[in-house]
């Protein structure tokens, strides 16, 4: 390993910018002559509209146009789509409800845009939005999943009957329903998959500019994927052809899944740059984005687990309810289903499963992938079920998860996946030792000294990432390919320019596909840039989502690179004067084998582009070569977390006093990256379990709509957190990586409930567990025990 | 419109603004110092944080006008150009505390002030605690803690200090 190649913990490249205060995020950029938006929202959860006069707001100083549904349909602005097509049990496909970038007729949600204001000033646009009247005619709303399927509860969308977008299925229900007949136990839990704000800390924003000499258009945005949102832009909404809109992803400020997505706002401001002539810029406001931004999670589940003899799980039987708000989100149709049914095996042999999910629309904020998607949700699932079950047959619940681990691969589950390598024994094992759950007792009675509740949980997880492989994702529906695009630039001097289709947002590419290149190469770290985030440079790319970034954007720089190392040799060659089958290249050098007889890369490059030692018509000049990369596989990232926690009976307040993670990533670029990624996924995941809920009042209004009501959690909400790797290589990949950018938010909420149950003796508890409801959880479980 | 004048970054800077001008918009609009940045809109969150006369305020709570004559000092004005950066941007570096840096400069702006109040030894709980107006969503903490604690220690060993 060289001392910046891979494995080393080289410090980030892309920090002296944003530690000095010159990052460029999208609201730092500005253009001559730009005037800004203000998106009017409706207050009321659904309300037909039937009319909206802005004339008031058109006369006020520096208002340069208000704009709404009716010019939005005139000038035949296309609908927001749905890339995933899901189909129902019965065949039919799922009921995708037209969604205009503004609304126009009825809005549907609690935040849902109904007129856009230019001004010159955002003041002044926020002014004039003041002076719109919107005469609006209030229906009745639903906001909860477990009514929107109700006789008599509002019809959002007339496509879709019973606000039912898809009822469907996976796995094989008589050989699950056969499996719970010979059952010798059953566990059954009522589930709760909590809704939240993803809350990246820069707020989303846009940026749009028309050039009317080229008739071209130009978007600055918080994306993940700028080039899928050029293309949806495009080919869907319509708003200029695919080689006239440019999309800029300049640094981002997180995304966590929450700027995958194409959002109405890019779309209007597009639309409106081009109508007033001048540069249109919209950032939101914090309270705007708990209102525009898609929120994740949001099921509600009943799941039952057959057990036999000696805890031997036999099947796994789950229905899902899924909340995928007021319009179906970009990617929204596939995380309850494909991201979640097919991860129901956990790190199990479970010889049958069974999985229902009926997607539902309701009067909020659309729902879409937030860090995890859909796995997070499939974890807490088995990890509550095993966990349960567990205590419920009185096996210690380490030696439960042992008794049905999945030991040899690949392994085929009943549920799709194929998974390719894991030793979960190992990091299981590695993780009770460094969390010393033998002494779980000692400490359990320390606490009872001191008048505390002891409580430890596990987390067994897995999830599938590398997002994915184009010809799987395509035959299960998916709208787009998988694949990830990388280009490798080699300048005359030797230098190299990597292009990836990839894009960061706190992952720390510059730093991590750099080292794989310096280490390949053999050349400095600082003669390497990585190039992302613009469509104008980089040709295609599917973006960072799914911690796919490892596994899929470094493979196609590999494969990008194996086709320069071809190339290099070819020029050597004729330098050297040798066949090309005797050139050898390492350590940035390549070698007559058998000889003293080298040149250097730079001479090798500078060679390439000089073509003074071989003829143009045999080999090309110049040394420059791209890849598009398409995984075999997903990968299957796996580990464990324990969770050790002290309750407060007489408070129940829940404090978080260890935590042990052990993750089994494959091969590891940076580790002090990936224990980063490790420590981010945990505090989503603990945030989620103790802190975080988005809650809807009966009439659709979101009750917490802010970060004062919305808790986040902060630094003194967690514990120092004990991080550690086991390794087994994915074979799906060339460096046999997996990702790490999910694990800890799908591994952690399970391991906090794990450990709260534990600790009070219910299992009665939902998420989050705040010290109310914990407190609640302990004097009903105490009550029971006195009636018993 | 009001006229305000502050020294900014060791810099007499004038505006002539909106009355409701923040100082976060005053410093990122008028001053084009970007480096400040905004998170929220109801000081939860400590992207804007910068110092005012010595003291970490948050910048969006504010106007503009109500600091006429004061000592303001951005991220931007923690090192000189081509000096070496302040010791706690270099801890943020060497201990990774940041992933997408937005959170970054309030961070690092009130991890000095916390420094200059509660001295070079600071512990774990002490750290999380004085961190209460902060939120990060990418790193857990976890390093940004440690950075505090490696950058306050590094301040004690007289390399270059905060100027206001």
């Amino acid at each position: 390993m060289s001392a910046t190649g891979i494995g080393a913990a080289v410090r980030r490249r892309e920090d002296q910018r944003f530690i000095t205060g010159k990052g460029r995020y999208t609201d730092d950029v500005s253009r001559p002559g730009q005037c800004h938006a203000y998106f009017l929202r409706s207050p009321h959860a659904h309300a037909r509209i039937k009319s909206i006069d802005s004339n008031a707001a058109t006369a006020l100083p520096g208002v340069l146009a208000v704009l709404t549904g009716a010019e939005l349909a005139a000038d035949k602005i296309g609908h927001l789509i749905c890339g995933w097509m899901i189909t129902s049990k019965d065949g039919s496909p799922m009921k995708m409800a037209p969604h205009p970038a503004l609304a126009h007729g009825k809005a549907n949600y609690v935040g849902d845009a109904v007129a856009v204001v230019i001004a010159e000033t955002s003041a002044q646009a926020k002014d004039a939005a003041e002076k719109i009247k919107v005469d609006y005619e209030v229906l009745p709303a639903v906001a909860d999943a477990g009514n929107a399927q109700a006789d008599g509860a509002p019809q959002i969308h007339d496509v879709a009957p019973r606000n039912t977008i898809y009822q469907w299925h996976l796995g094989d229900a008589k050989a699950v329903e056969a499996a719970f007949k010979a059952a010798s136990h059953v566990t059954k839990l009522d589930l709760i998959n909590n809704r939240l704000v993803p809350n990246a800390i820069e707020p989303r924003a846009a940026l749009a500019e028309y050039d009317a000499g080229s008739n071209s258009l130009t978007l600055w945005n918080t994306t993940q994927n700028p080039h899928v949102a050029r293309l949806v832009i495009s080919a869907f909404v319509g708003i200029a052809p695919e080689h006239k809109l440019r999309v800029i992803a300049p640094d981002v400020g997180g995304g966590f899944g929450s700027k995958i997505f194409i959002y109405p706002e890019e779309v209007v401001c597009l639309w409106a740059a081009r109508r007033v002539g001048r540069p249109v810029k919209w950032v939101a406001e914090r309270s705007e984005a708990f209102l525009a931004d898609a929120h994740g999670r949001d099921h509600v589940t009943h799941a039952e687990l057959a057990l036999g003899g000696e805890g031997k799980v036999l099947a796994l039987r789950v229905k899902t309810i899924a909340n995928l708000g007021a319009y179906m989100s970009t990617f929204s149709s596939s995380v309850p289903t494909y991201l979640y049914g097919t991860l129901l095996s956990g790190q199990y042999e479970v010889p049958a499963i069974y999985c229902e999910v009926d997607a539902v629309y309701t009067n909020t904020v659309p729902v879409d992938a937030y860090r995890g998607a859909g796995r997070p949700e499939a974890t807490f699932v088995v990890e509550r079920l095993i966990e349960v079950a567990a205590r419920e047959l009185e096996i210690d619940p380490a030696e439960l998860r042992k008794r049905n681990f999945i030991k040899k691969f690949p392994h085929q589950t009943p549920v799709i996946m194929t998974y390719d390598a894991g030793d979960y024994h190992a990091s299981l094992k590695k993780a009770l030792e460094l969390a010393d759950y033998e002494g779980f007792g000692r400490r359990k009675r320390e606490s009872a000294r001191n008048g505390k509740l002891r409580g430890v949980g596990l987390s067994t997880y897995i999830e599938a990432c590398g997002i994915a492989p184009s010809q799987a994702v395509g035959s299960l529906g998916c709208g787009v390919g998988l694949w990830e695009s990388a280009e490798v630039r080699v300048n005359p001097t030797g230098t190299v320019e990597i292009l990836t289709g990839c894009h960061q947002h706190g992952q720390g590419h510059e730093t991590t596909f750099a080292q794989v290149v310096s280490e390949r190469l053999g050349i400095p770290l600082d003669n390497v840039s990585v190039v992302h985030g613009d469509t104008e440079i980089v040709q295609f790319g599917m973006g960072t989502y799914g911690s796919r970034s490892g596994a899929v954007g470094i493979s196609a720089i590999v494969k990008a690179l194996d086709k320069v190392e071809a190339k290099a040799k070819k020029v050597a060659a004729h330098m050297l004067e040798v066949a090309e089958g005797d050139i050898v290249f390492a350590d940035g050098k390549f070698t007559v084998a058998g000889t003293d007889k080298s040149a250097a890369w730079g001479e090798v490059a500078l060679n390439a582009y000089i073509a003074h030692k071989f003829a143009g018509q045999e080999l090309e000049p110049g040394l420059k070569e791209g890849a598009f990369y398409d995984p075999t596989n997903f990968t299957f990232p796996a580990g464990c977390h324990v969770c050790e926690v002290e309750v407060d009976p007489q408070t129940g307040e829940s404090e978080i006093v260890a935590w042990t993670a052990v993750d089994d990533f494959g091969t590891v670029v940076n580790p002090m990256i990936v224990e980063g990624q490790v420590h981010g996924g945990i505090a989503q995941g603990v945030g989620q379990a103790l802190l975080e809920r988005a809650v809807y009042d009966k009439d659709g209004q979101l009750v917490t709509g802010s970060l004062m009501d919305y808790c986040m959690p902060r630094a003194h909400d967690l514990p120092p957190l004990t991080i550690d790797l086991t390794k087994t290589l994915s074979p799906s990949n060339p460096l046999g990586i997996k990702g790490c950018g999910e694990a800890g938010a799908i591994a952690a909420p399970v391991a906090v409930i794990n450990a709260i149950t534990n600790a009070i003796g219910s299992e009665d508890l939902a998420m989050p567990a705040t010290p109310q409801s914990v407190w609640q959880a302990l004097k009903k479980a105490e009550g029971m025990q006195k009636a018993a | 419109m009001s006229a305000v004048a502050m020294t900014v970054n060791g810099k007499a800077v004038t505006g002539d603004v909106d009355p409701r001008t923040l100082l976060v918009q005053f410093l990122r609009e008028h001053l084009r110092l970007t480096g400040t940045h905004v998170g929220c809109d109801t000081s939860q969150c400590g992207a804007c944080v910068v110092h005012v006369n010595g003291k970490a305020v948050k910048s969006c709570t504010v106007f503009a006008w109500q600091l006429d004559g004061a000592d303001v000092l951005t991220i931007e004005g923690l090192a000189e150009p081509d000096g070496p950066l302040h010791p706690m941007q270099e801890a943020f570096r060497e201990h990774h505390g940041l992933q997408c840096g937005y959170c970054t400069p309030g961070m690092i702006m009130t991890a000095i002030d916390m420094v200059n109040r509660k001295g070079h030894d600071l512990d774990d709980p002490t750290i999380r605690h004085e961190l209460e107006g902060n939120l990060c969503r990418c790193t857990g903490y976890h390093n940004i803690v440690k950075a505090i604690a490696a950058g306050a220690k590094a301040m004690a060993k007289g390399h270059v200090q905060a100027t206001s």
